[in-house]
């Protein structure tokens, strides 16, 4: 699986697909919104809970690195979902252009790491852990600065990382396979171990 | 300029076993205009995709040479236009001006000219609006027509057309081919890929019949190619002139009513109507695009809920849930009472292969195994998609999606079936197929309504028909 | 959806004028330098000078409202949190049950943090409501130097926001018409959910793969240099909308300094 599309220029479905991904994650979490508008409410009252589901926020930057195999891809995803998402649903301030794009080197940094050669779960859960690392470090400071330290910023901060960690980088991981099987990802490299029929 | 030459190519999409397009020997000369005809699945939209140079190297693999004017198309686009059968998905911007300007752009056009050429394409398709109106709001038709604005804003040299008029209403479908007419120059080579071949006649002077196995199976003027093989070709699922399909009008008279239709409608998109369904009939529902089908369709099907009036099943088809409407009821059970086929088959597949899409039904409604095993094999077998069980439905061609969706509807033969356009993009021997098993379900006693664009399927199969128009508060703005 | 894509603003409006990335640049920079406090007077003022170029944008009151008032959710969230988790219970005892300990200080310091969502995303509504975001892609790239193949592509998929939006519903109809539903089960809305989300995302990405090669078609990409057919002017006026954007939120920090209210955020 460490394979890569031999040069690191962005091909046009790279750049589209990768836009497209953080697209579909805002429908999602706009459906999200939608469906679960209740718990939405009950986990903006209480923080420590609204931590342990951020790794979802997260998802778009890992999945992007995963599937693109391109230097800068975690990052553009993240990014650009976090754009979006302020262009469709501005409530969130501008500061969260600037959020997306910390998080989106905190994932970015793993793939670098690991020089964009090594796509395996490892790679994909410290992706995830950095991603949530740099979020937790931008919200403590954006968020929850007024706040006791030990009953309230350690929790949160923990459970933000371990979310990020097995929402973000795991679950990216399990998704990138299971694209795969549907071959969607026939022209990435993540989607190069079919059977033909 | 313009010429195409092609020797000994075969394409292979990669995770198939088969060959899309193999042994392919072919010239085209500068200027001619042809129709590239084919069994569905011959191949024939790889081929174009071959020709515009879109078969990147990873995606598969390739046999012999493909070249215009003696260039690779991959090494150099310039020279070729190419619309494809989807508008929506080759529409880049959100607004229709910026959308022909798009390649202008990428083709490094001076900014002062982009425009005059933008004006100049959308008038010689027949644009009506304004070039800042959104993309969004084009109807299916108007969305095409931009699409081949697009293509023509750039001056191909060879224009690549695959089926440009599916899902249009025949007026629509009729503006369409009077654009392709109207503004293709006396130097342009075309390729039109189409099953209805009387409708395209008028735009070609060479017709080019594929193989399903690979190689040109007939190739000359329409006159040579349909006096010598009209009969052969037409077996073999050519839509040849001329040849006209037997009706399958219903045997019995119409059963029991089965649903009924009061005042419904879903405004915007849908005015009121009324109608009956009953068992043993078959009803067509006609209507230009936009005119609200298949929202009456999704209505029927008891997947939305009536803006206005109201939908009733009768105890005949629901029993004892008849006091309830089908929106309501849960989905298993209306699912052994009323099948749904969707305008787009892609939106209707929840599984990974084209086995397991059309067992799902059956297996849902607890038949056994070897039970399944059958209705799937019959199906894939006079559905000609046998070879395909094991590929996934995504990957499959316009047709053969199309036919799979019908065919999954056919597994769970419900009491009422409510199809929306199925039979678009087929050649005439999977069309006779599947008019064959919606006859056989109707003269078995189900009800069917079908929303179609397809006059040959409403002469043959049809015995009562709705028309629809456009709703009044429409204006465009 | 489509309606939250589009602009909802007078385009003539003096400032809606502007060049779209003065006016992002412009937001951005109001919002930062408000974060810097916790006191209730630097976000109060600079609402009130948000409220006073409101005109000046061409932006009804009525649509800030609409797309403002899920903040109101937020704000609430954060009286909550404050009351379980302050760090400073400095101030008059107001009311105390257990760990629930309120005190002026307390209230204070609710009173800044909500006062400060408002405060930093009001800006960010104004400009989106008044930015069509074709044109923000064409600033982005003339105007900001950003990679012209990005910003197009991002702006592509954009577009496919309502589609993607209309096809989530599709999807959700033919899982029904399937026999598939979930009734009032909460694991089986969950599953359900993940599995219409999952859908979306491989229809997606097909859809992209499509427009990818639909761009190619048109010789995105080729190698040639591209031209633009929308020229987007960045002048005087928008480099002093940035200006005076820094110059205002500068000010509304300054007053609260002056008055001796001011709470850096790192202390
Ligand atoms: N992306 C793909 N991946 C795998 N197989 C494919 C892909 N696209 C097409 N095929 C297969 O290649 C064969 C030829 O497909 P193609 O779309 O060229 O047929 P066609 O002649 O255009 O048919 P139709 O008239 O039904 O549109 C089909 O068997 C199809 O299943
Ligand atoms: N999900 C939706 N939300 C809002 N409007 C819609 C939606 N789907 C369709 N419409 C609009 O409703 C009208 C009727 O659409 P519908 O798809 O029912 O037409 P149709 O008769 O099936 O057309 P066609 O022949 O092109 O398939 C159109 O103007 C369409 O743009
Ligand atoms: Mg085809
Ligand atoms: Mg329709």
């Amino acid at each position: 699986m460490n394979d890569h599309t031999g040069t690191n220029r962005w091909r046009t479905i790279d750049i589209v697909v990768a836009s497209v991904l953080a697209v579909a994650f805002g429908v999602i979490f706009w459906a999200w919104g939608l469906l679960w508008t209740a718990t939405e409410g009950a986990f903006a009252f209480f923080p420590p809970a609204q931590a342990v589901l951020y790794g979802i926020w997260l998802l778009p930057g890992v999945l992007g690195g995963l599937v693109i195999r391109k230097p800068g891809a975690a990052f553009y995803c993240e990014f650009l979902a976090a754009f979006i998402s302020v262009l469709l649903g501005s409530q969130w301030g501008t500061v969260a252009i600037l959020q997306g794009a910390f998080q989106g080197v905190g994932a970015e940094l793993a793939f670098a790491a690991f020089r964009y050669r090594s796509f395996r779960l490892p790679v994909a859960l410290l992706s995830g852990a950095l991603a949530g690392l740099a979020a937790a470090i931008f919200d403590q400071g954006r968020y929850y600065a007024a706040l006791d330290l030990w009953s309230a910023r350690v929790p949160i901060f923990v459970i933000t990382v371990l979310s990020a960690t097995v929402i973000a980088g795991a679950g990216a991981w399990y998704l990138t396979r299971a694209l795969a099987r549907t071959g969607v990802l026939d022209r990435f490299p993540a989607g190069r171990e079919r059977i033909p029929v | 300029m313009g010429a195409v030459e092609l020797r000994g190519f075969g394409w292979r999409h990669a995770g198939r076993l088969a060959w899309a397009v193999r042994g392919l020997d072919l010239r085209i000369e500068r200027g001619e205009r042809v129709l590239l005809l084919g069994p569905s699945g011959a191949g024939k939209s790889t081929l174009l995709a071959a020709l515009a140079g879109l078969l990147a190297e990873d995606s598969g693999e390739q046999e012999g040479t493909v070249e215009i004017d003696g260039l690779d198309p991959r090494k150099d686009r310039e020279r070729v236009g190419i619309v494809f059968q989807d508008p929506e998905t080759q529409l880049v911007m959100s607004r229709c001006g910026d959308d022909v300007a798009f390649g202008l752009e990428n083709r490094g056009v001076p900014a002062t000219e982009i425009w005059p050429r933008v004006d100049e394409a959308l008038r010689r398709v027949g644009f009506p609006y304004h070039r800042d109106r959104p993309t969004a709001a084009l109807s299916g038709g108007e969305q095409q027509r931009l699409a081949l604005a697009g293509a023509l804003a750039l001056r191909p040299e060879l224009l690549l057309l695959d089926e440009p008029t599916a899902n249009l209403d025949p007026a629509g479908a009729a503006l369409v081919r009077e654009a392709v007419a109207r503004s293709v120059d006396a130097d342009t080579t075309l390729i039109l890929v189409e099953h209805r071949v009387a409708e395209a006649l008028p735009l070609v002077d060479r017709v080019v019949v594929l193989a399903p196995g690979g190689g040109v199976r007939a190739d000359g003027t329409p006159e040579a190619v349909f006096g010598a093989h009209g009969d052969a070709l037409a077996a073999e699922g050519v839509w040849v002139p001329g040849r006209p399909v037997p009706p399958r009008r219903g045997t019995a008279p119409a059963g029991d009513v089965l649903l009924t239709a009061d005042r419904l409608g879903l405004p915007p998109r849908l005015a009121a109507v009324d109608l009956t369904v009953r068992a043993g009939e078959a009803l067509a529902v006609l209507g230009p695009n936009g005119a609200g089908k298949s929202t009456l369709a999704l209505l029927l099907g008891g997947l939305l809920k009536p803006g206005t009036g109201r939908v009733a099943a009768s105890t005949e088809l629901a029993g004892a849930d008849a006091r309830t409407a089908p929106h309501r009821w849960r989905a298993p059970a209306l699912t052994r009472r009323i099948g749904s086929v969707f305008q787009d088959p892609e939106h209707q597949f929840v599984t990974g292969t084209v086995f397991d899409e059309l067992a799902l039904g059956p297996r849902r409604t607890g038949r056994t195994e070897p039970e399944v095993r059958a209705t799937v094999d019959g199906l894939l077998e006079r559905l000609r998609l046998t070879r395909l069980a094991r590929a996934n439905p995504y990957t499959l061609s316009g047709g053969e999606a199309r036919r799979l969706s019908v065919a999954t509807a056919l597994a769970t033969a419900p009491r009422l079936l409510i199809c929306d356009e199925p039979t678009f993009g087929q050649d005439r021997r999977t069309w006779r197929e599947l008019v064959d098993l919606l006859a056989e379900l109707r003269d078995a006693g189900h009800g069917l309504v079908t929303v179609t664009h397809d006059t040959e399927f409403v002469d043959a199969l049809a015995d009562r028909r709705v028309l629809l128009d456009r709703p009044t508060a429409q204006v465009p703005s | 959806m489509i309606g939250l894509v589009e602009p909802v603003a007078r385009p003539d409006a003096p400032l809606a004028r502007r060049n779209p990335v003065a006016k992002l640049a412009a937001a951005l920079v109001f919002s930062v330098i408000l974060i810097v406090t916790l006191d209730p007077v630097a976000p109060a003022i600079a609402i009130a000078v948000e409220l006073a170029v409101l005109p000046l944008f061409g932006v009804h009151p009525r649509v800030l409202a609409r797309r403002a008032w899920p903040l109101l959710l937020a704000g609430a969230g954060i009286l909550v949190t404050l009351v379980l988790f302050a760090a400073d219970r400095s101030g008059r005892m107001l009311f105390e049950a257990g760990p629930v300990v309120v005190t002026s200080g307390v209230l204070v310091t609710a009173l800044g943090l909500v006062l400060r969502v408002f405060a930093v995303a009001l800006p960010g509504v104004i400009v989106f409501a008044t930015t069509d975001p074709t044109d923000l892609a064409d600033a982005l790239v003339q105007n900001a130097k950003a990679p012209a193949r990005f910003a197009i592509g991002a702006l592509a998929a954009f577009r496919l926001v309502p589609l993607l939006g209309q096809e989530w519903q599709m999807i959700t109809l033919a899982r029904r018409a399937r026999g598939v539903d979930a009734g009032r089960d909460p694991v089986a809305r969950l599953r359900l959910f993940a599995s219409t989300g999952f859908a979306l995302l491989v229809g997606a990405i097909r859809r992209g793969t499509r427009l990818a090669v639909a761009m190619d078609a048109r010789g995105f990409d080729a190698g040639t240099p591209r031209t633009v057919a929308r020229r987007q002017h960045f002048g005087v006026a928008d480099a002093l909308l940035i200006a005076g954007a820094t110059a205002l939120a500068s000010a509304a920090v300054a007053t609260s300094v002056l008055l001796g209210t001011f709470r850096p955020l790192i202390s």
